[in-house]
């Protein structure tokens, strides 16, 4: 437990509307997990309250054995990277100037990026392979690199906790593919935690070793993408029927939706 | 942890040739632009002795440059001038000169914070309050019984000082819970203040009866009235104000982000709301306070700044810093000689010509702003 996350029994309302009621797991070092459910099921809020930027109404956040909301905003920042989802970016800001900002939880107020800080941010974008959009300004760049900037950013914070929100959304088929593997790549490298709120069900199984299945602000299901994305969750949680199948290659399961007038098979 | 640890087991190939490649000169960021600040000083210093030797009386620059240069200790300069040169450049010109340098840096400083820090672009110093704040408080010392001199102090910049101060702590005391402050909510509120102010300092205008035109001079702005005290005066305000925000700089350029990326990367982002409010509202109170409401240059600099040389903050601050308060010396040089010898005020003056090059910039670099 020492270098994984524990949330304990967490809750949290936006006024009198319930969004989390009552979440408690570990996640352990090493693991890479998916946070899948439907729309308005906690995913996002999750997120941030894992990063401390929302204080949960109950409940504590762990993270290395050290409660997050008692943390510093630089503390915290040196143990969890944030990629949030379709974040305002300034579109006049160059992407290497834009990574370097992810340099920040490591200077000091009077401090301003010295060679090693612009070194482990080429290198960062040589990862993502953006590094030759470096002089770009952010308005010229297409959805998929500004993703992929994102990222860059988050591994420049060098932390060992990195929580991502639909990293894969407004991507298009080649860079959803590309910046899951890019994550589960940079996942292996280090011996921390990558926690991913995610739609894509088949995305999810196909590049995370755990699912956890959120409802209503609750822990539906969680367990390996096999044992949680079945049809019975599934239509219990969405309220939608869905086909699974093997992947063609590997044998994740590859989730479909199917519609009233096209019929099942199940 | 550091790239080594985090990285290493799968990419040290990779990562040991990209640490040991040179950065080439195009990734190398010169973190602050030396060559240009310098320029900069040496064109405001040029302003400066232009503004010095023009004017109802005018003297040669290299008279100007003599007399300044016999001020300085251990420099003998042998004097070739007349005493009444001296005495229009030491009692009249200078103190006139540096005010308005003061002032248009000041003023140019406080807009970047507020375009930043509201990541607004029509931001600018009198953004949240402060000028009708400041307003209503020198209107309330020019028409009630108040001497406007009590000592050796002159009572009418300190209340313009608090009342625009005050207008920005109720607008700010309005959009703060104990938790955070909403800069939506502090924009509101700042122009709801200011239009309140305004109204009830037009109210006391129409209701009493004594000559206003001193007030609406005050208003209307300009450096007529400058002293040396003025200008010590304000240092100690605006020195530190300045070198705050160039601090802060850094910051400012992650706050462009969403509040909350920026909270997730290590900004404590309202105690860097709370800074930059104070500091840029102390700056631009202070200017106003001498000088009184001079527009569209704290607007304008930092844009201009912005368009000719990119957004960085941390090159954007000092630059803006110097163009605004050349522009504001060399528009004062126009409002005292255009008409000659009446003076026009320097607002005027500022928004005439201001205005057109800005419009030039704009249409010549449509796609650079924000």
């Amino acid at each position: 437990m020492n270098e994984g996350i524990y949330l304990k029994n967490l809750e949290f309302s936006y006024s009198d509307l319930n969004v989390i009621n009552g979440i408690t797991t570990e996640i352990k070092a090493g693991e890479i997990v998916s946070i899948v459910g439907p729309n308005g099921a906690g995913k996002t809020t999750l997120i941030k309250i894992i990063d401390g930027l929302i204080k949960p109404s109950r409940g504590e956040v762990l993270v290395h054995n050290r409660k997050v909301h008692r943390l510093s905003s630089r503390n915290r920042a040196r143990l969890i990277s944030y990629v949030p989802q379709n974040p305002r970016l300034p579109g006049n800001m160059k992407l290497i100037d834009f990574v370097l900002l992810g340099r920040n939880p490591h200077l000091s107020l009077v401090e301003w990026e010295n060679e090693k800080d612009i070194r482990t941010a080429i290198a960062a974008m040589e990862l993502t392979e953006v590094s030759h959009l470096a002089n770009r300004h952010l308005e010229e760049m297409s959805g998929g690199e500004l993703q992929m900037g994102m990222l860059s950013l988050a591994l420049t914070q060098e932390s060992p906790i990195m929580l991502l929100d639909e990293p894969t959304s407004n991507l298009d088929l080649s860079h959803q593919a590309k910046i899951m593997s890019l994550i589960k790549k940079t996942h292996q490298t280090k011996n921390g935690v990558t926690i991913l709120a995610i739609h894509d069900l088949t995305l999810a199984a196909q590049y995370t070793s755990r699912v956890i299945l959120l409802s209503e602000g609750r822990i539906f299901a969680d367990g390996t993408p096999s044992e949680v994305l079945t049809v019975k969750n599934l239509s219990e949680t969405y309220g939608a029927n869905v086909v699974i199948m093997p992947h063609p290659s590997g044998g994740t399961p590859v989730i479909l939706p199917v519609t009233e007038n096209y019929p099942s098979t199940t | 942890m550091n790239l080594q640890t985090s990285f290493i087991p799968a990419y040290s190939n990779e990562i040991t040739t990209l640490m040991t490649m040179p950065i080439t000169p195009k990734e190398q960021k010169s973190l602050l632009p030396w060559r240009r600040i310098i320029i900069w000083i040496f064109i405001s210093l040029v302003c400066c002795v232009l503004a010095a030797s023009i004017g109802s009386v005018s003297i040669h620059p290299m008279e100007t440059i003599m007399i300044t240069l016999s001020k300085f200790p251990f420099i003998n300069v042998d004097k070739t001038w007349e005493d009444s040169s001296y005495t229009i450049l030491w009692e009249i010109r200078f103190p006139r000169i540096l005010l308005a340098l003061l002032v248009g840096a000041s003023l140019s400083v406080a807009g970047a914070t507020y375009q930043g820090l509201f990541r607004n672009p029509l931001a600018d110093p009198y953004f949240i309050g402060v000028a009708s704040g400041a307003s209503l408080g020198a209107t309330l010392v020019f028409l009630t019984n108040v001497p406007t001199v009590i000592g050796n102090f002159n009572v009418l910049p300190i209340a313009a000082f608090i009342g625009g101060t005050g207008a920005v702590a109720i607008a700010y005391k309005i959009s703060s819970t104990s938790s955070n402050t909403k800069l939506a909510t502090l924009i509101l509120a700042g122009i709801a203040i200011g239009s309140f102010t305004t109204a009830v300092t037009s109210i006391l205008m129409i209701r009493t009866e004594p000559d206003l035109r001193p007030l609406l001079s005050w208003i209307m702005g300009g450096f007529i009235k400058a002293t040396w005290a003025d200008s010590l005066f304000l240092l100690p305000y605006l020195i530190p104000s300045i070198l705050l925000v160039c601090i802060y700089s850094r910051i400012l350029n992650t706050i462009q982000l969403d509040e909350e990326y920026a909270e997730s990367l290590g900004v404590n982002t309202e105690r860097t709301k709370k800074v930059l409010i104070i500091v840029s509202t102390i700056l631009t109170a202070a200017a106003v306070s001498f000088s009184g409401l001079i527009g569209f240059v704290g607007l304008v600099a930092p844009h201009v700044v912005r368009i000719l040389w990119g957004g960085d903050y941390r090159s954007l601050i000092p630059t803006a810093a110097l163009v605004g308060g050349s522009f504001l010396v060399l528009s004062d040089l126009m409002a005292r000689t255009v008409v000659s010898p009446g003076e026009l005020p320097v607002g005027i003056i500022t928004a005439l010509f201001g205005a057109p090059f800005f419009i030039f910039l704009l249409v010549k670099n449509r796609s650079k702003i924000y």
